[in-house]
C-alpha cells in the first residue's frame, strides 16, 4: 500500500476517536472557556473580563471549599490505596483459579447497581434509626441512636466504597505481572517481609499504584452524590458548587470558571503527585 | 582433622502434595566444591526437591543438612543456600549494582563495604564495571552472570540453580554450559543444578543424580551414567539407544541370548541383576556401538549381526547418523555414521550390514509399569 | 470531570433537540413539570380526547429555567415553573414566548388567582404566564415531641436540637427572613436592603446550623426523615405534612405565625416549542374541574380551577382546613416576582452557610 493510502486509513481507524475526543470533549471545554471569560455586567450583557476567576481567588469560601474537597479527596485515595492494596496483593498473589475469578467478581458486584442506590445503602446502614446503630444498642455498646449519618467520616466511607474497584483492578494487574520467583529471590537472598514489599513488591507495583490513586482522586474530587447525600449539612463539595452555579444560580460564567479551575488545578495535584512519586504519566498509563 | 563434612545432605526426603508423592524417600550427599546435577524428566520431582533444600517447600518427612546443620526449621531468608531461578528472577526496578547488594544490604553491610564486594564479585564473573547498568540493558549471557554474581556474594555454602540455561538460545547455552563450569571452579562453592537437558549436566556435572518418579534411579559421574547405567530408564535417558524388548532364551557366563517379538536374536549383557530365561526384558544398544559395512564379511565375527537398507542418513556434521532399515525384522535402527571418509557416499537404498558387541548391549529386566 | 459531564449532558440535549427536530409531530406534546402535575390516569385521559400524546419530564423550577437556558427555550412545549420565577427568567434568558390568552378558556380559572399570575408574570408588556397548582411552604411538625415549634425560628430553639432539616434553597431565606420581623419581599426592589436582610437571615441561620440533622433535597428524603422520627421539626411543603397526617396523626403541616409562602406553579410556553396547540389544549383540559381534582388526588395540592376543589376527597380537605383556619390563608405570603440577578445574592449567602461550621 502506498504511503498516502496507509494515511488515509490511519485517519478513517482514528475518526470515530477523533470525532468523540472533539465533540465530547474538546467543543465542550472551548465553550466552557469561552463562557468563563464572559463577565455579567447587566441583564443579557456580558463583556471580555477574568471577573469569575477572581471570583474564586478573592472569596475564601470558593477557595476553601476547594481546598477542602483536595484534601479529602487526597485522604480518600489514600485510604483506598491502604485498603486496596492487601486486598489486590491476595487477590493476586495468593488465590488461583476460581477463588481469584470469585474474589473479583465481588469487588465487581457493588457497580452492577447505580450509584445512588449504593448510596442509599449507606444511609439505610449509618442513619439514626440505621442497622448499624440498631446493632450496637442490641449489643449494648449504646444506649441511644447514634447518628453516624452527615458528617466528613460518612463522606470517607461512602468515597473509599466508591473508589475501591478502580484501585483494585490497576493494583490486581500489576501485581499479577509480578513474578513470583522475584518474591522468593529477595526471601531467598535474604529479604524479610518488610524489605521485599518495599523493594520489591510496592517499586513494582509502583505504575498500577499511580494510575489507581490518579483515578480515584479524580473519582472523588468530581464525585457529587456521596458527599451531598453521605455529607448532609457537611456535604460542601467543589462539584456542588459547580452544580449550584450551574442549576439553581443561573450564573454559568461563575460555575464555567469554577470547572475550568477544578480541571486546572486538579491536573495540578495530580502532576505533583506524579513529580513526588517520580512516576511519569507515559509509564503508568502505557504499561 | 575432624571428618569432612557434607556441604548438603538429604536424608530420606520425601514431599507429598495431598495423595501425590512428588519426591519419594531421596537420600543423596554433596561433599564441598562438588558441581552435582538433578536430571531428569519435567514432572519428575526435582524442582520440589530443590525448592525444598531452598527452604520453600517443606519436606513431609526426612531430614535435610547444610554443613552437618538441620535446615528444617530454618526460613529461606536464613539459609547458607543462594538460588538462581530459572527466569533469573533479576529485579527489574534496580541496577545491576543494587541487585548484586540487595542481599549484603539486608546483611546490613556497610554501603563502603557493599560497593567493595559488589564490584570485586563483578569482576570475577567477568562484568567489570557494571553496576550502575540497567537489568535491562543486559543480554542474555550477562543477566546468567548477574544472577550467579547476586548469590556469590553472599558466600552461600551451596549455590542452588532451576535450568538457568532453559531460557537462552543454542548457541549461548553451549557456551554458558562452559562458562558455568567456569565459575564453579572459580569459586570453588558447591552448586546443585537442575535441568531436563542431559547435555548440561553430562558436560558441566562431577556428579549426576537421574531423577524420575520421585526417587533417584543412579548417582554417579557422567560417565557411569552413560557407560553402565544401572535402570532401564538411565540407559534410556542418558544419551541415545536403540531399544529393543524381548524375552530371555539363553542365560549362561554372562551372556544372555534374547530374541524380540519379530524374531531377531540378540547377545546381551545383563546390566544389573540377574536374569533368567523366560524374563521379559529391555535391550538398549547405543548407536556408535554399532559398526557399519558394505559388505558381511566387514562385520563378520560380531555377536550380533544385520543387515538392511539405509532409510535414511541425517546428516549432522560429526554427530551425523544412519537411520537403517532392518531386512529381517523390518524395525528401524539408529548407526552413528563414522566419520572416516568410508561412508561419505552412502544414501538412501544402498545395502548395508551392520553388528555389535555383546558388551554393547545392555539387557535390564522390562519395566512392569506402562511407562 | 463533572465539567465534562455537565457540558456532555448539555451538548446532548442540544444535540437530541436537533435531532428531533425534523421528524417532531406537532401532536406530541413534551411536558416539562413537577411530579405528581400529569399523572397517568390523565394522561390516559386527554390522549383519548384530544389524539396527542403526551411526554412527561419531571423537574423543579431551577432545572426547569437551567434545561431552558440550555436548548435556548427548545425541547419543551411545555413548562410548569413557578409564577415568580418567569419574569426575571424571561428578562435574563428570554426563554418563553407569551401565552395567547384568546387560546384559553378563561371561565376555568379562579379569577382572582389568574390576574394575579398574569400580573406576576408580565415581562415587556406581555403575559407569560397562567396559574396551575398552588401550595405553600411552612412548618411540617411532630406534635408530639415538638409542639413548641410554632415559626422558623423555633427550629432554633434547644427543645429541638439536632432533630431539625431545612433545604438550602431560597424559600428558607424568606421564610426566616419573615419570622425574624423582616419583610423580605417589600426589600425586592431595593437591593442595599435586601442585603441587609440576608445578611440578618445568614447570620441566624449560621447560629442555628448545630441544631440542623440534615439539609434535604427531595421530598422523598424529608418525608423519611419525618416518618422515622429522626427529625422532629422542618420547613417543608404542606402536602408532605399531610401526606405524613394520614400515617401518624401526630405529624401535620404547621402554617408558622409568620405566614406560610404561598406559591403558585403555573404554564409557560418555551421559546422554541413545537406543539403549541397542544400545549393550550392540555392548559384548557387539566383545568376543567373533574380534571383538576385529579391532579389534586395525585399532587396533593389545590388547583387554579374553579370548582376544582369540589371532588376532592374529604379527608385531604380536612387536613387542609385543620392547617389552614381562615387567619392563616389571609396570612400567606404569595412570592411576587423575583427581580433579575436577585439569585446571585442568595446564593452566595446560601454557600456561606453551607460552609459554616
Amino acid at each position: 500500500m502506498n504511503a498516502s493510502g496507509k494515511r488515509l486509513t490511519l485517519i478513517l481507524l482514528m475518526a470515530p476517536l477523533l470525532i468523540w475526543l472533539v465533540a465530547l470533549i474538546v467543543i465542550p471545554h472551548m465553550e466552557i472557556l469561552y463562557v468563563s471569560l464572559r463577565e455579567k455586567v447587566g441583564v443579557r450583557e456580558y463583556e471580555f473580563g477574568f471577573a469569575n476567576y477572581m471570583v474564586f481567588f478573592n472569596e475564601p469560601l470558593y477557595w476553601n471549599t476547594f481546598m477542602r474537597t483536595a484534601v479529602m479527596s487526597i485522604l480518600a485515595t489514600a485510604l483506598t490505596l491502604l485498603i486496596g492494596f492487601p486486598v489486590s496483593y491476595y487477590i493476586a498473589k495468593l488465590t488461583r483459579g476460581r477463588s481469584k475469578t470469585i474474589l473479583f467478581l465481588l469487588c465487581l458486584i457493588p457497580f452492577w447497581v447505580s450509584e445512588l442506590v449504593r448510596t442509599y445503602g449507606w444511609m439505610i446502614l449509618l442513619r439514626e434509626s440505621g442497622l448499624v446503630s440498631g446493632f450496637l444498642q442490641y449489643i449494648g455498646l449504646a444506649s441511644e441512636p447514634i447518628e453516624f449519618l452527615y458528617n466528613d467520616a460518612a463522606i470517607m466511607v461512602g468515597l473509599v466504597y466508591t473508589s475501591m474497584l478502580f484501585m483494585v483492578v490497576p493494583l490486581v494487574t500489576t501485581l499479577d505481572s509480578l513474578d513470583d520467583s522475584m518474591i522468593e529471590a529477595a526471601y531467598d537472598l535474604g529479604g524479610g517481609g518488610v524489605s521485599v514489599w518495599r523493594e520489591i513488591v510496592i517499586p513494582h507495583a509502583m505504575p498500577g499504584i499511580v494510575s489507581g490513586c490518579i483515578i480515584v482522586f479524580m473519582l472523588s474530587l468530581g464525585n457529587y452524590l456521596t458527599p451531598i447525600l453521605l455529607g448532609g449539612k457537611d456535604s460542601l463539595w467543589f462539584t456542588g458548587l459547580i452544580y449550584s452555579q450551574f442549576i439553581t444560580r443561573f450564573n454559568w460564567e461563575l460555575g464555567a470558571a469554577f470547572g475550568m479551575l477544578l480541571l486546572v488545578l486538579s491536573s495540578t495535584i495530580v502532576w505533583a503527585g506524579l513529580k513526588l512519586s517520580g512516576q511519569t504519566l507515559t509509564r503508568t498509563v502505557g504499561r | 582433622m575432624a571428618e569432612a563434612v557434607n556441604d548438603l545432605d538429604c536424608r530420606d526426603i520425601s514431599k507429598n502434595f495431598a495423595a501425590f508423592k512428588a519426591v519419594r524417600d531421596v537420600t543423596f550427599s554433596v561433599p564441598p566444591g562438588t558441581f552435582f546435577s538433578i536430571l531428569g524428566p519435567s514432572g519428575c520431582g526435582k524442582t520440589t526437591l530443590l525448592r525444598m533444600i531452598a527452604g520453600f517447600l517443606e519436606p513431609t518427612s526426612g531430614d535435610l543438612l547444610i554443613k552437618g546443620r538441620s535446615m528444617l526449621d530454618v526460613p529461606p531468608n536464613k539459609r547458607p543456600v543462594s538460588m538462581v531461578f530459572q527466569h533469573l528472577a533479576l529485579f527489574p526496578m534496580m541496577n545491576v549494582g543494587a541487585n548484586i547488594g540487595f542481599g549484603l544490604r539486608r546483611r546490613g553491610v556497610a554501603k563502603a563495604e557493599i560497593a567493595k564486594r559488589v564490584e570485586a564479585v563483578l569482576e570475577r564473573v567477568g562484568l567489570p564495571g557494571a553496576g550502575p547498568r540497567g537489568v535491562d540493558e543486559l543480554s542474555g549471557g550477562q543477566k546468567q552472570r548477574v544472577a550467579i554474581a547476586r548469590c556469590m556474594v553472599l558466600e552461600p555454602d551451596v549455590l542452588l540453580l532451576d535450568e538457568p540455561l532453559g531460557a537462552l538460545d543454542l548457541k549461548l547455552r553451549e557456551h554458558m554450559k562452559i562458562e558455568l563450569k567456569q565459575l564453579q571452579w572459580e569459586f570453588n562453592t558447591t552448586f546443585v543444578y537442575i535441568t531436563h537437558d542431559q547435555s548440561e549436566a553430562l558436560v558441566m556435572s562431577d556428579q549426576i543424580a537421574v531423577m524420575n518418579h520421585g526417587v533417584f534411579e543412579q548417582v554417579g559421574t557422567a560417565r557411569d551414567l552413560y557407560y553402565n547405567p544401572e535402570t532401564a530408564f538411565v540407559a534410556g535417558f542418558v544419551g541415545e539407544s536403540n531399544r529393543f524388548a524381548g524375552k530371555v532364551e539363553e542365560a549362561g557366563g554372562g551372556t544372555l541370548k534374547v530374541r524380540t517379538p519379530s524374531g531377531l536374536p540378540l547377545m546381551g549383557t545383563a546390566a544389573a541383576g540377574s536374569l533368567a530365561v523366560g524374563d521379559a526384558v529391555d535391550v538398549f544398544v547405543r548407536p556408535e556401538a554399532v559398526r557399519l559395512s558394505p559388505t558381511s564379511e566387514g562385520v563378520a565375527g560380531q555377536p550380533n549381526v544385520s543387515s538392511g537398507l539405509v532409510d535414511s542418513v541425517l546428516f549432522n556434521g560429526a554427530n551425523s547418523r544412519v537411520l537403517i532399515r532392518d531386512a529381517a525384522t523390518g524395525g528401524e535402527i539408529d548407526v552413528a555414521l563414522p566419520q572416516t571418509g568410508e561412508f561419505h557416499s552412502l544414501k538412501r537404498d544402498d545395502p548395508i550390514h551392520i553388528g555389535w558387541d555383546t558388551a554393547q548391549t545392555l539387557c535390564f529386566a522390562a519395566a512392569g509399569e506402562g511407562s | 470531570m463533572l465539567k465534562t459531564k455537565l457540558m456532555s449532558g448539555l451538548a446532548g440535549l442540544a444535540a437530541g433537540a436537533l435531532l428531533l427536530a425534523p421528524a417532531a409531530e406537532a401532536d406530541t406534546l413534551r411536558l416539562l413539570t413537577w411530579g405528581g402535575y400529569a399523572p397517568e390516569n390523565l394522561i390516559e385521559k386527554f390522549e383519548a380526547e384530544t389524539g396527542h400524546t403526551v411526554e412527561v419530564t419531571l423537574s423543579n423550577n431551577e432545572e426547569m429555567i437551567a434545561k431552558l437556558r440550555a436548548t435556548d427555550g427548545g425541547g419543551f412545549d411545555l413548562a410548569q415553573p413557578s409564577q415568580d420565577r418567569i419574569a426575571g427568567a424571561q428578562a435574563e434568558f428570554g426563554i418563553y414566548k407569551p401565552i395567547d390568552l384568546s387560546k384559553l378558556d378563561a371561565a376555568l380559572f379562579i379569577p382572582s388567582m389568574l390576574e394575579a399570575t398574569k400580573a406576576n408574570t408580565t415581562y415587556d408588556g406581555k403575559v407569560y404566564g397562567v396559574p396551575h397548582v398552588w401550595g405553600t411552604s411552612g412548618l411540617v411538625v411532630n406534635t408530639a415531641e415538638a409542639s413548641g415549634v410554632k415559626d422558623y425560628v423555633d427550629l432554633c430553639s434547644d427543645d429541638v436540637a439536632g432533630k431539625v432539616s431545612y433545604r438550602l434553597k431560597r424559600p428558607t431565606l424568606i421564610g426566616f427572613a419573615f419570622s425574624m420581623g423582616l419583610d423580605p419581599f417589600a426589600a425586592y426592589g431595593d437591593e442595599d436592603a435586601y442585603k441587609e436582610i440576608l445578611s440578618k437571615v445568614e447570620e441566624k441561620l449560621i447560629s442555628c446550623k448545630p441544631n440542623v440533622k440534615t439539609y434535604w433535597t427531595g421530598g422523598d428524603e424529608i418525608t423519611n426523615l419525618l416518618r422515622s422520627g429522626e427529625v422532629v421539626a422542618a420547613m417543608a411543603w404542606d402536602t408532605g405534612g399531610w401526606k405524613l397526617n394520614a400515617e401518624n396523626s401526630d405529624i401535620t403541616f404547621v402554617a408558622p405565625t409568620s405566614g406560610a409562602l404561598g406559591w403558585i406553579d403555573t404554564f409557560a410556553l418555551p421559546k422554541r416549542g413545537r406543539a403549541d396547540e397542544a400545549a393550550y389544549a392540555w392548559i384548557n383540559f387539566v383545568m376543567k374541574p373533574e380534571n383538576a381534582a385529579l391532579v389534586t388526588e395525585s399532587a396533593g395540592n389545590f388547583t387554579a380551577s374553579k370548582g376544582g376543589d369540589a371532588d376532592v376527597n374529604a379527608e385531604l380537605k380536612a387536613r387542609y382546613q385543620k392547617s389552614f383556619p381562615q387567619e392563616a390563608i389571609d396570612n400567606i405570603k404569595w412570592y411576587p416576582p423575583v427581580p433579575a440577578g436577585l439569585e446571585a445574592f442568595e446564593g452566595s449567602v446560601l454557600d456561606r452557610v453551607n460552609a459554616a461550621n
